[in-house]
């Protein structure tokens, strides 16, 4: 697929708006190139190179909609497109939640682009395999990993005037390695839009210091510890928790935003007061688009928790119209504020504890007060005055992120990151909590 | 792993997209006229050539034509249809003993030659760090070949508004019977793979799947609580007329506590059961925590034995494919090797199947050509057999792949993924009643709830839809905030008892998410409620501020 150009994408977008005689029309249309390679038992398993595009076609007659998507851009494609969603539209019976177009939005470009992860080729992505296997090899280790880069265009358009089109770019790499014994095991993770900013080295040798470093692990009794939780380990609890800001849910009392007798809890001191997290498109860390796919709307700097406080949900166009409040671009980043504190002096400062590297296989137990499920791996730890003293088995825990974040000793550095079960981009750092709760040993390394 | 990956298949189709359809909603005559399959062969062929004049020594195409349909309903709102439809090429090839891999949308001769080219000079990179080559079992060429589900209506032809009608029905009786909020939802499926290798096959297969989820939600605002009841059914590989429940896919469950079904499903009843018990959650005593006599339903046992059993005995996470995302496995080679490794009871029975009717993954061949079959994984309660595909089948001694591979789209290149595999019934007359009779101390859980298990399929805890306490061989009342926790060995070998074939029926999985980038399969695992002695339980209530 060729990435097409902002003209490009202008000049289909306004073929379908003209092809339509529907009252109203919106156009979605992206493409992307992602290469890939992945390795395992220090060798290369798998590469590939994927390439799409996509595009959809939502009309509407009065409150009567219909759409259709493609992955062939000619000009008889695209009337096809058009014809099928209305004559879906037609068929279709009034929505009572139907919501029209948005009209003319400002979308502020944000820094999602950049030239080196575009030019990746196959045999950058070797390279970055190679460094891993070598010095896993050197080591008697066995490293497992997935490399994967994405270049990608999106544009939107409506016939109420809106348009927007920015490309971007990602690399993802995650690592695992392993002792031959199969003892020890340790992980690193690293997603930067910049390529120049991404060292396959550097963070293979994070993974084959935590692998060393974990053999011999010891057994420890399972119950609430101290623990000290890298970025990795929380991305997913948090990213769970986001999920559930949706005004409407906490409104019709089926959320733990919900407030005893009707509405939700806004405003209302639900963490420690160290607790601080926004979103912003512009974040020069974790940029990304500047309008949200699924409305059209502009997306903003928004303060989610303040101080503790809970200072905004997510309204759908629908729910803020009932309700009276504004709706905007749903959030594409989750940013928590930190310190500039290591991960090791955060450990210097515990008397006993647990080091986490990397969490697993979360999964919501209990949605009335996000009781999560899931699993240490890849590198646990346990602290005594200040100093890692000897590595220890993967513990299951059941932890609500509401009373994680209630119980902050302390934050470090924030850490890009993004989640394995969201679609977020985050920025969060490592934290110390208190009473974490840990509920029975696995034997898995 | 089950993953959430629905969500993003839903929003693939891009965007804003809250459509509620009525009437024939997919241009069905589009759907319904497949490719020419003497155009997908000669674009197979042109290919291959390329790929082979390029260098490759083998080279495999599939072209693929994926055609969705998800409908979601909320209350008495039909809230979202998306179709979806995706057509392109997949070429992998080996060259210089290395796999490589390319895809393209663009489905003419050039760009798919152009792909066999790029899937050859990828090869050839990875053939620098390559430190064995690729050996693949030998798989006889069948010629020019076609397979199809077996089904007798097809969901494509059915109108929007009749479907539509019956998620809202469903919602209605859930709201009627007690429930605050109902979301039902409607994912359907057909995939046409054609599938081509220069070992000489051919293959032509159609694939329909159907799932048809669904939540009651009960709210008391006076309490601040809620609670859900998901609904009891299972995907299938059938058609449409997996919804005209008769009364011959209906019984009781123990104790009559609700209605479940086989080989059909009633949406509305099953949904009014929900809204009912969804409320009467509200009120549920909470569990004691302590060792408990489970005794579990197939709606729940299946997705135990889907993580614990169907995860842990890929061969890929035995060896280490997956070491760096799933995870590997504790069921290692040297406890296969043994042949007395004890993965559980010695009346635990597991058999991979890929030729059940009506399951998730049933096939004729795999995406490799490789005929569909069936073979012990567990018998008598000892570990006997892996899942393995071709490139795998010399590492256990197999002289012929078992037919494991599968690729979720054109775009993915295919690898190791699990068949059915399923828990075969008892073979002593055994109903779930009788089975209750001998707990002096138990609980009967009924329907998925969540899950979660370590990166080797070891440690894992499990909740449910339903759960009732089991007091000296009867039961008693509904129990809540309940989770069991156990180690994948002690579970199995604690099973103390299985029901006959009568009560064996299979559940299954969708959206199965595994490898790098990550793909979801969907499979189906049966089997009849089975009992497990001395298993610890959990409480999960938890209070936040």
């Amino acid at each position: 697929m060729k990435n097409l150009s902002q003209e490009e994408t202008k000049r289909i977008c306004d073929k379908v708006l003209s092809l339509t005689k529907a009252d109203q029309c919106e156009v979605n249309l992206s493409g992307s190139r992602t290469g890939n390679i992945r390795y395992a038992r220090n060798a290369v398993s798998t590469a590939g190179l994927i390439e799409d595009t996509q595009l959809a076609v939502s009309v509407a007659f009065g409150k009567k909609q219909g759409v259709a998507t493609i992955n062939e851009l000619d000009d008889k494609s695209l009337e096809r497109a058009v014809r099928r969603a209305e004559d879906l539209a037609r068929l279709a019976p009034e929505n009572p939640e139907f919501m029209p177009t948005p009209t003319k939005q400002q979308y502020k470009a944000s820094e999602t682009f950049f030239q080196k992860t575009a030019d990746i080729d196959p045999e950058f992505r070797a390279q970055v395999a190679a460094y891993s296997i070598e010095n896993s090899k050197k080591n008697k280790l066995v490293a497992a990993g997935f490399f994967t880069d994405t270049s990608k265009f999106t544009a939107i358009a409506n016939s109420n005037g809106v348009f927007g089109f920015q490309r971007d770019t990602g690399v993802d790499f995650t690592v695992t390695v392993r002792t031959e014994d199969g003892r020890g095991s340790g992980w690193a993770k690293r997603s930067v839009g910049d390529a120049a900013l991404f060292d396959a080295r550097e963070a293979s040798d994070v993974a084959i210091e935590k692998a060393l470093r974990s053999v011999e692990a010891k057994a420890l009794e399972p119950g609430r510890y101290t623990v000290v939780l890298e970025p990795a380990a929380t991305s997913d609890i948090l990213a769970y928790m986001f999920n559930d800001f949706d005004a409407r849910q906490a409104d019709e009392g089926r959320s733990f935003l919900s407030k005893k007798g009707g509405g939700n809890r806004m405003g209302e001191k639900l963490f420690d007061e160290q607790v601080n997290v926004w979103t912003d498109p512009w974040d020069k860390n974790v940029a990304v688009l500047p309008w949200d796919n699924n409305t059209m709307l502009a997306r903003e700097h928004q303060d989610i928790i303040k101080n503790g406080k809970i200072n905004a949900m997510n309204y759908s166009m629908y729910w803020a119209k009932k309700q009276g409040k504004r709706a905007i671009g749903a959030p594409g980043n989750i940013i928590m504020a930190g310190t500039n504190k290591s991960t090791e002096e955060l450990i210097a400062n515990t008397k006993k504890g647990v080091l986490v590297t990397r969490t697993w296989y979360i999964r919501m137990v209990d949605p009335q007060s996000v009781l999560l499920t899931g699993l240490t791996r890849d590198g646990t730890f346990y602290i005594e005055n200040g100093k890692i003293k000897h590595p220890i088995k993967n513990f299951r825990f059941n932890e609500s992120p509401v009373s994680m974040l209630n119980n902050i000793d302390e934050l470090g550095k924030p850490e890009i990151l993004s989640g394995d079960e969201s679609d977020y981009q985050l920025l969060i750092p490592a934290m110390r909590v208190r009473d974490f709760n840990f509920t029975s040993l696995s034997d898995a390394v | 792993m089950e993953r959430r990956s629905f969500l993003k298949v839903g929003a693939a189709a891009g965007g804003s997209l809250l459509i509620p359809v009525f009437g024939n909603a997919i241009a069905a005559e589009e759907l319904l006229n497949p490719m020419a399959v003497q155009f997908k062969k000669s674009l197979a062929d042109a290919a291959m050539n390329a790929a082979t004049k390029a260098g490759a020594s083998y080279c495999d195409v599939r072209i693929g034509r994926y055609l969705n349909q998800f409908i979601t309903t909320r209350d008495l709102n039909v809230e979202n249809i998306v179709n979806t439809e995706s057509s392109g090429v997949g070429v992998r090839v080996i060259a210089g003993g290395a796999y490589g891999f390319c895809s393209t949308n663009i489905m003419t001769m050039d760009s798919v030659a152009e792909a066999a080219r790029q899937a050859v000079a990828i090869a050839k990179a990875n053939a620098k760090l390559q430190t064995e080559p690729v050996q693949l079992a030998p798989v006889r060429g069948v010629g020019e070949v076609a397979w199809a589900t077996p089904f007798k209506k097809d969901w494509r032809t059915v109108p929007i508004k009749e479907k539509a009608e019956m998620l809202i029905a469903a919602n209605k009786a859930g709201m009627d019977a007690g429930a605050n909020f109902m979301q039902s939802m409607l994912f359907q499926v057909n995939q046409q793979k054609y599938f081509a290798s220069t070992d000489g096959s051919y293959i032509d297969q159609d694939m329909h799947r159907l799932w048809s989820p669904l939540t009651a939600t009960a709210v008391d605002k006076a309490t601040n609580r809620f609670r859900t009841r998901d609904g009891l059914s299972s995907p299938v590989s059938m058609g449409y007329e997996f919804f005209d429940a008769k009364p011959e896919n209906k019984f009781k469950a123990a104790g009559g506590v609700t209605t479940l079904y086989k080989g059909a499903h009633d949406l509305i009843e099953d949904a009014r059961a929900a809204g009912r018990q969804a409320k009467e959650k509200l009120t549920a005593k909470s569990v004691e925590p302590g060792k408990y006599d489970l005794v579990l339903s197939p709606e729940h046992l299946f997705l135990t034995i889907h993580e614990s059993v169907g995860h842990a005995t890929e061969l890929d996470r035995v060896l280490g494919y997956e070491a760096n995302y799933a995870g590997t496995s504790f069921a290692t080679l040297d406890k296969w090797q043994s042949k007395k490794f004890k993965y559980g009871s010695e009346r635990v029975n597991f058999v991979a199947d890929r030729t059940t009717p009506g399951s998730l993954a049933c096939v004729g061949y795999d995406d490799e050509g490789v005929p569909a079959k069936r073979w012990d994984i567990i018998k008598d309660g000892i570990l006997v057999n892996y899942q393995a595909t071709r490139d795998q089948a010399h590492v256990i001694g197999e002289k012929e792949s078992h037919g494991c591979s599968y690729a979720d789209s054109w775009s993915s290149v295919q690898f190791q993924r699990m068949p059915n595999v399923s828990l075969q019934a008892g073979k002593k007359p055994l109903t779930p009643d009788d089975m209750i009779k001998d707990v002096k101390k138990g609980i009967y859980i009924l329907g998925r709830g969540s899950f979660s298990i370590d990166q080797q399929r070891y440690n894992f805890q499990f909740g449910g839809q339903l759960y009732f306490e089991i007091k000296n061989g009867k039961i008693t009342n509904p129990l809540e905030d309940v989770a069991y926790q156990s180690n994948t060995q002690e579970f199995w070998n604690a099973c103390s008892a299985l029901c006959d074939e009568r009560d064996w029926r299979m559940g299954g999985s969708f959206f199965d998410g595994k490898g790098q980038p990550s793909q979801v399969s969907c499979v189906s695992h049966g089997s009849p409620t089975t009992r497990f002695n001395g298993i610890n339980v959990i409480n999960t209530a938890r209070k936040i501020g």
